[in-house]
């Protein structure tokens, strides 16, 4: 690989100069620059990215996390932008310890892409992502228990056992389609049949008691 | 013909009387009195005043696949849409981790399965740059032949299945009649017609036979004259245009902003195109134009795609110039830790039957580090971030799919547009669950 490949973008250096101690460090990886920033200042870096016009990162290619084997080793969260005009590409890292809580600020302001990307990996590794509008899961099903399938505690075929997985399907209760806010529309609510109301009152959403 | 006749009749049917005894019981409605009725109020607010919920799937064709709409109508215009994805989950992100670099290749296969092959290019470029592996010539013409031919494939069945959901079968029939013309090329070249598992780290899993050139080049000088029909009975089609012109716009910056990519992103006027951005591959000594749109709506969807489609047939025939050219040399890099020896030499000489067995049992083994490589997949960018921790399997394996984030945008395609209309636009997003739910 040229010497020129693995020097960092041009715009970690920038962001050195703009949020100093914000930024933690610098890496480059088969070429890629990844810029690791702290927690606190992900979305102020974020933002700042997106409307300074030297930077003009304007497009949230994707968002995404990673869980290692190393259970000692934090997540992280990694945000992939580019700029379409200056065709730049650059990649941040947040670091979440996997004992303390899993949240971060949202970045659905900046980007509307940010939306369903959020919300997968809110489904998928259970970052909560304070200030989204729509944190359900997406992929999973909302009644889903096993946990979040794709960190490195979760056993390919899930927490729980064939038997438990199958009794917990034939258990789903088959009206319950609708989430309560799709059952707010019009009166779908109020056309349920008397016992699926009350059992909805009580806090049922389909599968095991 | 006599006098017409009248008979009176009483609607009715069979019942129990008190006493037990069967009767038949007149049917009827009770007369209501009509005051309440009366019009005196808007007629919206008679009968669009109140919202109604609707739902659409998951099994319904004009879903295109297994995608569900929860509707919320006022008359018949949309003021909320929700999608429910995950129907198709399959986990494959989580099977990736436990499967070595090349065995995942089948998985890719199954994500996009309208565009098979490009797939598989797009795991082998990631895990190449994961390697800083550099492929040969041939190889690099065979993975643009494989892209392009996954392009028109995945256009041809969006092009059939959008007409169908807007009313127009014969179309539909043209277009699947090309698909299953370029599928016995696939056939041909990879032994499948959907899951070809055609790429392999450092290589191809095959070459193309003898002859196959020529019958690609007899491919792209028929297929442009069903592009032509196709094209003159949709494009000044007058329900085609009313039914597709102004519906389901999206502004550039929106655009962009939602992070849509391929041909949604182009139709909305914005010029990015990875092959020629970011170019991969040897796209960038192709000779090729990259449609733009400027309204972004439907109708600008499909006349983009329509002229992807050309060049498709463009970059093929330059590309089969080259093929022609390297008939003969090598597809696969020579590392025998990446290529498995020729299995003459594995059955005779004892250091090539170790790079076998090593091959076999261990897999391909890129250092630490991670790598994000994004290539333009028929429904947009399709993007492969592999992370490494030096062993023979990823710790992540991450797909960045085109249309779960084009599908992410239908709520805001949909606001203020038709229940009919959600058909067309939901069409126009060109989706697959296979990717979606991954």
């Amino acid at each position: 690989m040229s010497a020129a490949a693995v020097l960092p973008s041009p715009s970690a250096q920038a962001l050195r100069d703009a949020f100093g101690a914000g930024i933690e460090r610098v890496t480059v990886s088969c070429g890629d620059t990844i810029v690791y920033v702290s927690r606190e200042r992900i979305h102020d870096v974020l933002a700042w990215l997106k409307e300074t016009p030297e930077q003009d990162f304007n497009y949230l290619t994707d968002l995404t996390a990673v869980d290692y084997r190393d259970t000692e080793r934090p997540l992280e969260v990694v945000w992939q932008l580019r700029s379409l005009t200056r065709k730049a590409d650059l990649r941040l890292k947040v670091t979440l310890d996997k004992r303390a809580s899993l949240e971060l600020p949202t970045c659905w302001d900046l980007w509307r892409g940010a939306d369903w990307l959020e919300r997968e990996v809110f489904d998928l590794f259970g970052v909560t992502f304070t200030g989204h509008p729509d944190l359900r899961r997406i992929l999973m099903w909302e009644t889903y228990q096993e946990g979040f399938p794709l960190r490195k505690d979760f056993p390919l075929r899930g927490h729980f056992s064939r038997a438990e997985q199958t009794r917990q399907a034939l258990a789903v209760n088959p009206e319950a389609h609708y989430s309560l806010e799709e059952l707010s529309i019009a009166d779908a609510h109020r056309n349920l049949p008397q016992d699926m109301r009350e059992r909805l009152r009580r806090g049922e959403r389909g599968g095991p008691e | 013909m006599s006098g017409s006749r009248q008979v009176e009749f009483t609607v009715g049917t069979p019942a129990l009387d008190e006493q037990g005894q069967p009767f038949v019981a007149p049917l009827g409605v009770e007369l209501r009195d009509t005051g309440e009725f009366e019009m005196t109020g808007h007629f919206d607010e008679m009968f669009g005043g109140e919202p109604m919920l609707i739902n659409i799937g998951p099994q319904h064709p004009a879903t295109h696949g297994v995608l569900r709409l929860v509707v919320e109508l006022e008359g018949e215009t949309v003021r909320r849409c929700i999608p429910h994805i995950g129907y198709l989950h399959s986990g494959f992100e989580k099977l990736g981790e436990y499967r070595q670099y090349n065995q995942i290749i089948p998985l890719t296969d199954r994500t996009d399965y309208l565009a098979p092959m490009a797939n598989n290019v797009c795991l082998a470029l990631a895990v190449e740059k994961l390697m800083g592996l550099e492929i040969t010539e041939r190889c690099q013409v065979l993975r643009v032949v494989a892209c392009e031919m996954s392009r028109i494939i995945s256009h041809l069945v969006w092009l059939g299945t959008t007409g169908i959901d807007l009313g127009a079968y014969t179309p539909f029939l043209w277009a699947f009649q090309e698909r299953e013309r370029a599928y016995n090329l696939q056939e041909a070249w990879t032994g499948a017609r959907l899951t070809t598992s055609v790429t392999r780290v450092g290589g191809m899993m095959a070459d193309v036979p003898e002859g196959w050139e020529d019958a690609l080049g007899r491919y792209c000088s028929a297929f442009p004259s069903t592009l032509d029909e196709v094209d003159s009975m949709f494009t000044r089609n007058s329900i085609w245009c009313g039914r597709t012109q102004g519906v389901g716009a999206m502004s550039a910056g929106e655009a962009i902003n939602w992070s849509l990519s391929g041909p949604m992103l182009r139709a909305s006027g914005v010029d990015y195109d990875v092959r020629k951005d970011r170019p991969y591959l040897d796209y960038d000594t192709y000779d090729f134009d990259v449609p733009v749109g400027e309204h972004g709506d439907i109708y600008d969807r499909y006349l983009v795609r329509m002229e992807e489609m050309r060049q498709s047939v463009r970059i093929l025939n330059q590309a089969i110039v080259r093929l022609k050219r390297l008939r003969g040399a090598p597809i696969n890099v020579s590392d025998p830790r990446v290529i498995l020896p020729p299995k003459s030499r594995a059955m005779s000489d004892m250091e090539a039957m170790i790079f076998h067995f090593k091959q076999v049992m261990e897999g391909v083994k890129p250092p630490a580090g991670e790598a994000y490589l994004g290539i333009e997949n028929p429904k947009g960018e399709l993007g492969y971030y592999f992370v490494s921790d030096g062993t023979a399997k990823p710790v992540r394996w991450r797909i960045r799919p085109p249309s779960f984030l084009n599908l992410a945008a239908l709520p805001r395609l949909c606001e203020g547009a038709l229940l009919s209309d959600v058909i067309a636009i939901n069409a126009s997003v060109d989706i697959v669950m296979g990717e979606i739910d991954r």
